[in-house]
């Protein structure tokens, strides 16, 4: 992976740093999300700062501790704290609780649905809130390391040691259970709900063809996969771990099975996250140096859109619209790019 | 390497078999006044009455790394709680994990080895095991995990002195020895230990592994009480000239090994690789000081089962023997065919 190293900043890259509006964020910052036209940057304690488009910043308390979970839809982001709570925020700054672990323990994931339903873990249990019915608990054998929902019917991934459980809450047939060894964490389904995807532990995807739950190994990463994107109809999956993105391709039935990943925007320094337009084939890679690169897919283009030299790049994310781009490192340096 | 590692967070497991003292010595440390402030890790299902404001209740959960080593196994549930925890650095100084009691601290430690992000940002900085007086030489006949726990163990806190009288304290100690010499080890009643002793010993610190020499030849934190009359309810003990009793555990031993010739780095790599490759789930902790041939600096390695870290340590010092000298603790250890194969690999 590491062959191909041309000099990013050779006079032959495209840079549009000049064109970044520079957001102070002022504090640690582990993830972003649009909320309708505002971003909420996620902090690393207690704040999300919501960034309006002129660049204004205003922080809201969310929760008592560290935020260790996130998810969002676009129209409201949901957040599991070390305070044991559940807790949802729309684009106005409206702080709504959802839940509260009666042991107060970790809310160590949670996922949201399309339709309003949201799932949440802590421990060993997942449980689901959909609509007006009743929460709906279920223990898998080991803590919970990732959840999600698949994009049709409500169906709930919950990644856990040793494989993955495929539950349908609100169906009173047994869920199903994906065997794998090891670790799973974070867990995610194709947009066109055919594979599911989990990131290892190990540096390594593991993932399944959900038709015939057959297997999929996706290894040879140097480190462990923290940031996976769909790009634009599910064609591909953008990852981070390498010092290259690592696009796995799913636009035919087999997937990735005997395939090799596309290898983009390599530098000499480590992928961190990755974001992948919702409109067009293209992408944004945030590097362990600070380095924000977009990404063209088709032939691996690079525009330059923050140079490197600061703390990891720890949140990127798109507008609906897939007009407007947001990052931050980890030390809250943010921007905002307009295309 | 110091520059490194102090930046990170030193963490400190706390083992000991149940009713041992663990959640007595955790609350004397968090409540003496150091003006630290500690992310305390407890077991879920574990003693209560910790007053701290981070605790966090973990699982215990172990599972195998699926890189084909079976006893590559690591503490998920910390992997988790360290990511958690990272998030809010600066709200504490240092962690310590306290184990179940009849928890393995094996995990515990390959966790802090094999795991990336934990890697930077934490440091191990020694397994602590609380040890009961009255009890222990019961348990490490009947308790695998209490073995474990003391064999592992770089501080070891006897603890309950007061309930023991001298001569049964002259034998648990002599059975911790012949298991473990290695560890600095402290009597105590009510885990009354000073924190210098249990906190901040960079036990797997590199640059620290400065003398390997068996704790028991330097002077102890007290005087030895020679006990002179002892019986023959073991059929391993004999009697050192100076009156100390000394066990050989069956199971549980230390190997150490030392030449004042040089190695050969070329030989003594690969076997040592080796080694922990063939015999790594015997081999609970190893560590050695080595001098090769044609190197002037000091080489230093530490390992935890299969798992080995080394580096260059600093020049000789003029006038300093250059020995070579190691030491493996574990379960039934192949002797003779370690001291073999150490001694096909100096320099002759």
């Amino acid at each position: 992976m590491t062959e191909f190293t041309p000099d990013p900043y050779s006079p032959s890259i495209v840079s549009v740093t000049d064109r970044v509006r520079p957001v102070a964020l002022g504090m640690a910052v582990t993830s972003a999300h649009f909320l309708s036209d505002r971003i909420a940057f996620v902090g690393g304690e207690e704040n999300v700062a919501l960034v309006d488009a002129s660049g204004e910043v205003s922080k809201v308390a969310v929760h008592s501790g560290g935020i260790l979970s996130t998810a969002s839809d676009g129209k409201r982001l949901v957040m599991g704290g070390d305070d044991g709570k559940v807790v949802a925020l729309n684009a106005k700054g409206e702080v709504t609780l959802l839940a509260t672990d009666p042991k107060r323990r970790w809310i160590d994931a949670v996922a949201l649905h399309p339709d309003g339903a949201f799932a949440w873990s802590a421990g060993k249990v997942a449980t689901v809130k959909s609509g007006k019915q009743e929460e709906k608990s279920l223990e898998v054998p080991s803590t919970v390391g990732g959840l999600a929902f698949a994009p049709k019917g409500l169906r709930v991934a919950i990644a856990h040691y040793n494989g993955v459980t495929l539950w349908f809450p609100n169906m009173a047939a047994t869920a199903e259970f994906l065997p794998w060894a090891g670790s799973h964490h974070a867990v995610t389904f194709s947009p066109d709900n055919k594979f599911l995807v989990t990131a290892m532990h190990e540096p390594a995807l593991h993932g399944w063809r959900l038709a015939d739950n057959r297997h999929m190994r996706m290894t040879g990463y140097p480190a462990r996969v923290r940031s996976m994107s769909w790009s634009a109809g599910g064609k591909a999956l953008a990852t981070s771990g390498a010092d290259t993105v690592i696009m796995w391709p799913f636009a035919s039935k087999d997937g990735p099975m005997g395939k090799e990943p596309a290898m983009l925007a390599p530098l000499q320094a480590r992928v961190v996250t990755v974001a992948c337009n919702p409109k067009s084939d293209v992408l944004a890679a945030g590097y362990s140096d600070g380095t924000v690169l977009m990404v063209r897919l088709e032939d691996g283009a690079e525009i330059l859109v923050r140079r490197n030299g600061t703390p990891p790049i720890t949140a990127l994310a798109w507008n609906a619209k897939g007009t407007l781009l947001a990052f931050s490192d980890e030390a809250g340096d943010a921007g905002l790019l307009d295309l | 390497m110091s520059e490194v590692t102090s930046s990170k967070i030193p963490v400190t497991v706390l083992t000991g078999y149940l009713g041992a003292g663990k959640t007595t010595l955790l609350n004397r440390i968090l409540s003496e006044n150091h003006g630290k402030k500690y992310a305390v890790i407890v077991n879920e299902f574990g003693e209560i009455g910790i007053d701290n404001d981070l605790i966090i209740g973990a699982d215990e959960e172990v599972f195998e790394m699926n890189n084909g080593c079976i006893c590559c196994t690591v503490r998920g549930d910390l992997v988790r709680i360290m990511d958690g925890l990272m998030k809010r650095k600066g709200k504490f100084d240092a962690i310590i994990v306290e184990t179940t009691g009849l928890a393995d601290p094996a995990p515990v430690a390959q966790t802090f080895f094999v795991d990336e992000d934990v890697q930077k940002n934490a440091r191990l900085d020694a397994v602590v095991t609380v040890a009961d007086a009255k009890w222990l030489s019961d348990r490490l006949k009947d308790a695998p995990e209490a073995k474990n726990q003391i064999a592992f163990a770089d501080v070891i806190v006897l603890n309950k002195t007061d309930l023991v009288s001298k001569g049964e304290l002259a034998e648990v100690e002599a059975r911790i020895r012949g298991i473990n010499p290695y560890a600095k080890l402290h009597r105590t009643e009510r885990c009354s230990v000073a924190l210098a002793d249990v906190l901040d010993r960079g036990a797997f610190d590199l640059d620290r592994i400065l003398d390997i020499e068996p704790s028991f030849l330097e002077a102890d934190d007290h005087d030895h009480d020679h006990d002179h009359h002892h019986h023959g309810h073991d059929h391993h003990h004999h009697d050192h000239g100076h009156g100390l009793k000394h066990y050989h555990d069956e199971e549980m031993q230390s190997l150490s090994l030392k030449t004042d010739k040089p190695l050969d780095p070329g030989m003594f790599m690969p076997w040592l690789q080796n080694l922990v490759q063939t015999e790594g789930q015997k081999i609970l902790r190893s560590k050695g000081i080595l001098s090769f041939r044609g190197d002037d600096d000091r080489y230093v390695f530490q390992g935890v089962h299969m798992m080995l870290e080394g580096d260059h340590q600093r020049k000789w010092k003029d006038g300093e023997p250059r020995e070579s000298r190691l030491v493996f603790i574990g379960r039934e250890l192949p002797e003779e065919t370690i001291r073999k194969g150490f001694e096909s690999c100096v320099v002759s």
